[in-house]
């Protein structure tokens, strides 16, 4: 057998309270696409991160094309021949194409030269990108595109990815898996990060899998069912969240013909949004990240008026009604960011639970608040949805994520909302924590309440959706029974490819 | 090398104990520059810091303290609540100004009519009223066209002081005063005046409004659920407005309260221990007043003893000044320095010190 290119012994890592990866070692041969394969908080990132010297390993060693290699920054990295394409892009909004390339490279050749190049390459691999677009206008998957051509550019002989199709559409997905054949023909290795079977088990060869900062083992992903892979990154049987057959009631929330502008200066404008929750259903709204998902949110918890007759809750108009009046009524929602928009990072958690549970918990009393109240309700959420918090008094910013997740999400579901609104719901949980609160939001569904799950995980909402649509550059799709739908559909509902063709 | 790395929640003990170490440093500091100075840095701190409480002369400088601190804190307390939602009021200088103006002048439109029930009650509403309209200003421009309230609050400042110099030189001129500057002495104006409620203490009704004042707040901020807004507003604006906070009202709220406690104490300085309105009446009260706020850390009960501090330095450093012969700017670098200090030493609230070289482990 040849030199691998990289080969990793030993490498351990400890942050403080935390070994986050525990003698580690794995290899990469040349030309090969490797999977690293993990829950979240299992490791990966700070694996890679090492070998890409954004940090230092407590101990082991690793070679590269079997020299010793341990890089002290991302510079030594890349002119050893390592790029990455991370999974948030490190990009500018207001510059184009061409000049963010610019920014990430050692030594930018002249931009007339550079453009010619991102063109040549873009060309050659069935990337298509115009250098002069401002990133601004792009897509996510667009976007990507502009990480990987800045990558290519230096040559290198190990890409690593962190999560590339968590953004994608399935179209987009499949012209990245595209790209990444043809560089792996090429010779040039791919470390590739997911925690998405399906698409490991299509695309890799190699697959070393990481559980709690620990290597359980390695498979050949594509002998290996994705059943037993789960079991090995979980380690423990996954509780599939129990079938529901409930009747649906009457319309609880009507959206009809809403159209309003985002706050921000690059955020999509919803346009024309028409949709009925009955109680009972679960609606998915998938799509692409970007696409209208947070003024979605906002809309529809209060942050962001709109006319008043554009949306019912009870075929009562609240257009025009602030958070406060909407929780009055029933209508609830938890925001994706957790910290600082959810709960506020440096208040308790009791505090955070008063943030927004303050009015149907009774919690005040002629504008007084009663703090007693807001804690017994924090602990209630903590031990309903197993919040791992030392107490209710620790801020919320010393919560690990998935846990603050638990606690954002399960502070609206025990406030018995008549229509829930969540945005991602489980992003960045692990897999258990991720099937309680799917569970706890069907519980809630068969308990008659309305509910709407804005997500960008497919299965998570093929596996709980009654009724699925998609958000598009801020439309919605036509609202459809989630049974029975196939996944070219699903990817034609959230926008195909965004006009991009397949590489030749 | 030294490095500092955040610390997962702020540290409850650095959070006390940055204003004790702020001060320390501050004497250290402060006297290595009086020593510069040519001046026993011992016996300066002592004239600074002791001698006004237990000195020979503490009889009267302990009555200074009071009459010192009251306005500082009242001010301090109602800009602490903006402080800590992340609205600047910075003009409280200017609110205090038309305050005085205003209560001042209801006070002298009676004169000289002995009704002190009906009067001086009147005047300490039109005080506050004045600073509330004044505080208006920047409030309104910011949630109408959101201007910047740190600029326009600051900048109305000035516009108060001409506002002052042509009240004491034109409409509240004392009819009687030989046409020097300045309106009639409301201290001698029974119905008017802010009197010393006992006598040797400097406890006037400024002082009794402050300790109101630090107690409302308190009670505002740990149990209203309009406290509870403002904290998360400073804290996340984003969470506050999915909690349901409306940014337009709190913003008024926060000015307006701060505006009316700046007006307030105007009122109360210009109807005692000031007397009448001069083209210099105001001293700075309402920038200081900055440092009191962030050296209480913006809690009321903090900004009780940081104006009592405060108030310290100002009439020690007055002493240091008569007695000693330092040179008035030596006294405000002095301080100066306190506020330097004490955002200096904050870091180590969020923060923890690592000495050495980032550990290659």
């Amino acid at each position: 057998m040849t030199t691998p290119l990289l080969q990793v012994e030993g490498l351990t890592k400890a942050y403080p309270g935390v070994i986050a990866n525990d003698d580690v070692g794995f290899s990469i041969g040349k030309g090969t696409v490797h999977a690293l394969l993990g829950e979240n908080g299992a490791g990966k990132s700070t694996l890679v991160k090492m070998v890409y010297g954004l940090v230092r390993s407590d101990q082991g060693e690793m070679r590269f094309d079997g020299e010793v290699f341990s890089p002290a920054s991302p510079h030594e990295a890349r002119s050893t021949g390592i790029a990455m394409v991370f999974q948030h892009f490190s990009l500018f909004d207001a510059l184009d194409v061409a000049e963010n390339v610019a920014l990430g490279m050692e030594d930018p050749p002249p931009m007339r030269t550079l453009a010619r190049q991102i063109q040549d390459v873009s060309e050659s691999y069935g990337l298509p990108l115009n250098p002069d677009r401002l990133v601004g206008d792009l897509s996510a998957g667009e976007r990507q595109r502009v990480e990987i051509i800045r990558c290519l550019l230096q040559d290198p002989k190990l890409l690593i990815m962190d999560e590339p199709t968590s953004v994608l559409t399935p179209q987009e997905v499949e012209i990245l898996f595209q790209t990444l054949r043809k560089l792996q023909s090429e010779g040039t290795s791919i470390l590739y990060i997911s925690h998405k079977l399906e698409e490991i088990r299509t695309l890799c060869d190699a697959a070393t899998i990481l559980r709690l900062g620990k290597v359980v083992g390695s498979a050949d992903p594509k002998v290996t069912s994705a059943r037993d892979l789960a079991a090995m990154m979980v380690g423990e049987e996954l509780k599939v969240p129990a079938a529901r057959d409930h009747s649906l009631g009457d319309v609880a929330l009507r959206v009809d013909g809403l159209s309003v502008a985002s706050p921000g200066a690059f955020g999509t404008s919803l346009k024309e949004i028409s949709l009925e929750l009955r109680k009972g259903e679960v609606l998915g709204v998938g799509g692409v990240a970007g696409n209208g998902q947070d003024e979605l949110l906002g809309v529809l918890s209060g942050e962001i008026k709109s006319p008043a007759a554009a949306i019912l809750l009870d075929e009562k108009p609240v257009g025009q009604l602030g958070p406060v009046e909407r929780r009055a009524l029933g209508l609830l929602a938890a925001p994706e960011e957790r910290l600082g928009h959810a709960a506020a990072p440096d208040m308790s958690l009791s505090e955070n639970a008063a943030l927004s549970g303050w009015l149907r918990k009774g919690m005040v009393n002629r504008n007084i608040v009663d703090w007693k109240k807001a804690r017994n309700f924090a602990s209630e959420v903590i031990s309903t949805f197993d919040v791992r918090t030392p107490g209710t008094e620790v801020p919320a910013r010393a919560l690990s994520g998935g846990n603050l997740q638990k606690f954002v999400v399960g502070r609206e579901i025990l406030q018995s909302p008549e229509v829930l609104v969540v945005n991602q719901p489980t992003w960045g949980v692990d897999a258990s924590a991720a099937a309680a609160i799917r569970q706890a939001l069907l519980d809630l569904a068969a308990a008659g309440a309305a509910v709407l799950v804005i997500s960008q995980d497919l299965d998570e909402l093929m596996e709980i959706s009654t009724t699925f649509a998609a958000l598009n550059e801020g439309r919605l799709s036509k609202v459809r029974p989630a049974q029975g739908l196939t996944i070219d559909e699903i990817g034609m509902m959230m926008g195909g490819a965004h006009g991009m063709e397949v590489a030749s | 090398m030294i490095r500092l790395e955040k610390r997962a929640a702020p540290s409850r003990i650095w959070a006390y104990l940055t204003p004790v170490v702020a001060v320390l440093a501050t004497m250290v500091a402060g006297g290595a520059l009086f020593a510069l100075l040519g001046t026993d840095p011992w016996q300066a701190i002592r004239t600074i810091f002791w001698d006004p409480i237990f000195g020979e002369f503490a009889f009267y400088y302990r009555g200074q303290l009071l009459v010192k601190a009251g306005p500082l804190i009242l001010i301090a307390v109602g800009l602490a609540l903006g402080f800590k939602a992340g609205i600047w009021n910075i003009g409280a200088e200017g609110q205090y100004i038309i305050g005085a103006i205003c209560g001042a002048a209801v006070g002298l439109a009676f004169y000289p009519m002995e009704a002190r029930w009906l009067i001086f009650p009147l005047m300490v509403i039109a005080g506050a009223i004045g600073g509330f309209l004044w505080a208006m200003i920047p409030g309104i421009l910011r949630t109408r066209f959101n201007t910047n309230e740190i600029l326009v609050s600051l900048l109305l400042v000035y516009v108060a002081e001409q506002i002052l110099a042509w009240m004491a030189l034109g409409p509240l001129r004392n009819p009687e005063g030989a046409g020097f500057p300045g309106s009639r002495n409301l201290r001698n104006y029974e119905s008017a005046a802010n009197t010393e409620l006992f006598a040797g203490t400097g406890m006037h009704w400024g002082v009794v409004a402050a300790l109101i004042a630090v107690i409302f707040a308190y009670i505002l901020l740990s149990r209203h659920l309009t406290g509870f807004h403002i904290r998360l507003t400073g804290e996340s604006p984003r969470a506050a407005r999915f909690a349901g906070v409306n940014p337009t009202r709190l913003v008024l709220f926060c000015l307006g309260v701060s505006g009316a406690l700046a007006g307030l104490a105007g009122l109360f300085e210009v109807a005692g221990p000031s007397g009448q309105i001069s083209i210099d009446f105001n001293v700075g009260y309402g920038f200081t007043a900055i440092i009191v706020a962030f050296l209480g850390r913006l809690h009321p009960v903090g900004i009780l003893l940081a104006g009592l501090l405060m108030a310290l330095t100002y009439i020690g450093g007055e002493a240091a000044q008569a007695t000693l012969g330092l040179p008035a700017a030596a006294i405000q670098a002095f301080q100066g320095m306190l506020l330097f200090f004490l955002l200096g030493f904050d870091v180590l609230t969020n923060f923890r010190v690592r000495f050495g070289a980032r550990a290659a482990a």
